[in-house]
């Protein structure tokens, strides 16, 4: 020990302080996609319920594109689908655990 | 001459007949003005996502028809002045939805015949 602090009184000793270099944990970008654009989808139906809970969370309040990455054109859809479902109680205007 | 699709709840308390007498009277009403019933669906007592004037399910009907603009306004007042009918949406339908109401018939059509 004693040592040691005569060396670095020396200036001999290495300077153990490292700085933090920043860690380069390369995240592979997933590329999110419309899954309707490349299904192919043209008409997204209000009547079955059991799809339309995909894009929806556990309150049961519509998914955001920057969640889905659907394109604008189908997150329209989707929007529409859901409210008109919504209105003849085929889903919930609001639920708790919906999943 | 549109097309378009119609889904309305009926009160779950009435009875059998009043109910295919309620559906017939809606029906005849359309096809009075003239209007080209396509397909009828009778989804029958279904739990209601949420409470409709205090009931918990109710029947449900889905009519798809063709019929000329002015016809959807008067027959839409039908449903507001029938007390028994709890919801009702009627949805034009363009090209793609027709053609997938389409497909979702034969499936349907396909189901049954099985």
């Amino acid at each position: 020990m004693a040592v040691s602090i005569e060396q670095q009184a020396k200036g001999g000793g290495k300077a153990d302080i490292r700085y933090l270099t920043p860690l380069d944990i390369e995240t592979k970008e997933v590329k999110k996609y419309c899954r309707f654009k490349r299904k192919g989808f043209k008409y997204i139906d209000y009547k079955d319920a059991d799809f339309l809970l995909y894009l929806v969370n556990e309150q049961g309040k519509i998914l955001p594109r920057r969640l889905t990455g659907t394109s604008l054109k189908f997150q329209r859809k989707v929007a529409q689908a859901i409210k008109r479902a919504r209105h003849i109680a085929l889903m919930p205007y609001v639920a708790d655990m919906l999943k | 001459m549109n097309h378009y699709e119609t889904v309305f709840i009926l009160n779950p308390v009435l009875s059998d007949e009043q109910i295919k007498e309620a559906v017939k009277k809606f029906e005849d009403y359309l096809l009075s003005k003239g209007a080209e019933m396509i397909w009828k669906e009778d989804w029958g007592l279904k739990k209601l996502a949420y409470a409709i004037q205090k009931k918990k399910s109710g029947f449900y009907h889905l009519f798809e028809y063709k019929v000329d603009g002015q016809v959807v306004a008067p027959f839409e007042l039908e449903f507001r002045r029938d007390d028994s009918i709890l919801r009702y949406l009627t949805v034009r339908l363009d090209k793609h939805a027709a053609a997938w109401a389409e497909t979702r018939r034969k499936r349907i059509k396909e189901k049954k015949t099985k």
